[in-house]
């Protein structure tokens, strides 16, 4: 056991790095240092904004966004972040609070984004989530659905599709759902 | 009877059919063998009763715990202990062999103990039926090494970074080698960390391979397979339903409503083969467990912890630190050296001290890290447990922008950690533990005492 100390002892020079004495307090988990970094670095456009309920839990926020072009343009849509302590192995839990009509995000809000199931990556940060579900409001994706009727209305009739989204949003009735009224 | 042996007994023991027990290994510990190093290797009296001395902690009382315990009380270990915060479930007995029927219900840990301790005479084995988070670094301070037999990656990174902390530059003993097994299916690891020196759990958490997950729309519109079925039934319809407050994947109610879900969704689509177990095994995400896989590991940890401890023969650990282990295609073995990675969270970047006197406001601190060499930050952004100062997202900029006119006192205390992030910095973060430089009194406290006067 005693080889292990001399080396160390020989990093510490080589590093002449020097730590605190005394006690022990409070540290910094992992998952936290990840999450502080990537908010720190995030960088939003105007139509999103994020929302702490508590600033000193950063695990746990709400991200608002607010499509400027497309078909849900003029929506404010809201989604929670909860970020488990296995960050950056195991991606947030994200949800949209409203009922919407998306083929992407079903009725209990649950969203179909590949990076943030089969395809996450610890390499892969918030922005990229962030920057994830903006996209999916200018590009709902058909081909990938959650909602099945808004998928196989997309696909058949783009129109009535995009009327129907206007109408969902107003909080109106579409195929015999009432959605929550999401226009700003 | 009671008098000490004066001849040279070649091994000192209560009995001599006990003293049989340790001849082989004994072999190895006295004899001089090609790789022994002369500079550490010692056959002496008082080198060899070492190890009766050294206190193990084995973590995870499950599969490759019992193979851990057995294999260090057959290895000449004296001073064990366990910890397990699980219970033993019936589907447990077909490899946990220190188990029985009617242990199902029971600590593991105390379960496990108690077999060991009977069967090796002169051993102690401490159980803790509880969870490693319980514990404080007094508790982790008191042993010589720690051998993991976790199937989770939380509780690695968490005894990782524990041990990691408790790494103090003035005491030698608070280096704690961590070995760590692991095992899924016929494939295994086994690898030795010197914490704060070597590649630590973080370092190496891609070599973790994810869960694989199914695509949120497949289970929705067309399952393929019986698994999407449960999966199905597990993420979507118990959120719509919610036939009970909170999932309980031990509550076999909960299971049986999610099976029923399942079995209903895959007659629709034609897909046999859900069944109760299996429901079982895709919620609580088990993992099909192989005993032989299981000895094979902990027969490696347990021979590293049997090197490190007598220096008998070299070790994984400062060179190769990882040996992985194959048996899906015949067999396939490869050991290798992990690199310690620089921008590890948690080894890359230890706390560094720094002075700092609490009566600085958190605008005049973050100032005075811009002047730091080593930081030159431009946006630092600070955390402690609590949010300091955050400079994006512009919502918690303006949340915590009142941070900054109060005291550093007011905000952390002397000894606690902070964590410093960047944009400039690109990977690397920075943790400085706080000393204060002076005695601070809270203003809060001064007003207090001036109302009460």
């Amino acid at each position: 056991m005693l080889k292990i100390w001399s080396m160390k002892q020989k990093q510490q020079q080589d590093a002449n790095a020097d730590a605190a004495a005394g006690t022990r307090k409070k540290k910094v988990t992992a998952a936290q240092l990840r999450v502080q970094k990537d908010l720190s670095e995030l960088a939003l456009p105007s139509t999103m904004k994020t929302e702490f309920p508590d600033p000193d839990d950063i695990l746990n926020f709400n991200l608002s966004i607010e499509p400027d072009e497309g078909m849900y343009k003029g929506g404010r849509f809201h989604f929670t972040f909860v970020i488990s302590q296995n960050f950056p192995h195991e991606a947030p839990k994200v949800k949209c609070t409203q009922k919407i009509y998306h083929p992407n995000i079903d009725l209990e809000g649950n969203v179909c984004l590949n990076i943030l199931r089969e395809d996450w990556k610890p390499v892969l940060n918030l922005n990229a989530i962030i920057v994830g579900l903006q996209f999916l409001f200018l590009e709902p994706n058909a081909s990938d659905p959650l909602n099945k009727e808004a998928a196989e209305d997309l696909r058949s009739n783009r129109e009535g599709f995009k009327r129907n989204v206007r109408s969902s949003m107003g909080g109106g009735t579409v195929k015999n759902q009432t959605f929550e009224r999401v226009l700003k | 009877m009671s008098q000490p042996l004066m001849v040279s007994a070649t091994i000192p023991g209560p009995s001599p059919a006990m003293a049989s027990r340790w001849q082989y290994l004994d072999n190895v510990r006295r004899h001089t063998g090609p790789f022994t190093d002369p500079d550490m290797f010692d056959t002496s009296e008082a080198a060899v009763a070492q190890i009766e001395k050294m206190k193990i902690l084995v973590i995870g009382a499950g599969g490759l715990g019992c193979e851990i315990l057995k294999n260090l009380a057959l290895s000449g270990f004296k001073q064990i202990h366990v910890i397990d915060m699980d219970t033993i479930d019936v589907s447990n007995l077909n490899r946990q062999f220190l188990f029985r029927q009617s242990d199902v219900g029971k600590s593991k840990a105390e379960c496990a103990a108690k077999f060991v301790e009977k069967r090796v005479k002169g051993v102690s084995i401490t159980p803790h039926n509880c969870k490693i988070q319980d514990k404080d670094e007094d508790f982790y301070m008191q042993f010589t090494l720690v051998i993991c037999g976790l199937d989770s990656i939380e509780a690695r990174r968490w005894i990782n970074s524990t041990l990691v902390d408790l790494v103090d530059e003035e005491n030698q003993d608070s280096l704690k080698p961590l070995i760590d097994g692991g095992t899924e299916g016929f494939k295994g690891q086994s690898r030795v960390i010197y914490p704060t020196i070597t590649s630590c759990i973080e370092c190496q958490l891609d070599m973790h391979a994810p869960r694989a997950a199914v695509p949120l729309c497949t289970l929705a519109t067309i399952p393929r397979q019986p698994e999407h079925c449960i999966e199905w039934a597990h993420i979507m319809a118990w959120e719509q339903e919610k036939p009970f407050p909170k999932l309980d994947n031990d509550d076999p109610e909960h299971i049986t409503w999610l099976y029923k879900k399942a079995l209903a969704r895959a007659q629709e689509f034609n897909i046999p083969g859900v069944t109760y177990s299996l429901t079982q095994g895709v919620v609580k995400n088990i993992i099909p467990a192989i005993a032989s896989t299981n000895a094979i590991i902990a027969a490696s940890c347990c021979n590293e912890a049997f090197k490190i401890a007598t220096n008998t023969n070299p070790s994984l650990g400062a060179q190769e630190n990882y040996m992985m282990y194959s048996g899906n295609d015949s067999i396939y073995t490869y050991t290798f050296k992990h690199e310690k990675k620089d921008d590890c969270p948690v080894c890359g970047n230890l706390a560094r001290g720094l002075d700092v006197d609490p009566n600085l406001t958190l605008q005049e601190f973050i100032d005075s890290l811009a002047a730091r060499p080593e930081a030159q930050l431009k946006k630092p952004s600070i955390r402690a447990q609590k949010t300091l100062y955050m400079q994006s997202p512009e919502s918690l900029r303006l949340q915590t922008a009142p941070n900054l006119d109060k005291k550093i006192g007011d905000l952390v205390s002397n000894g606690d950690e902070i964590g410093v992030t960047d944009p400039s910095l690109g990977r690397v973060d920075f943790k400085y533990k706080l000393r204060f430089t002076s005695d601070f009194v809270s203003k809060d406290k001064l007003t207090t005492n001036g109302d009460a006067n």
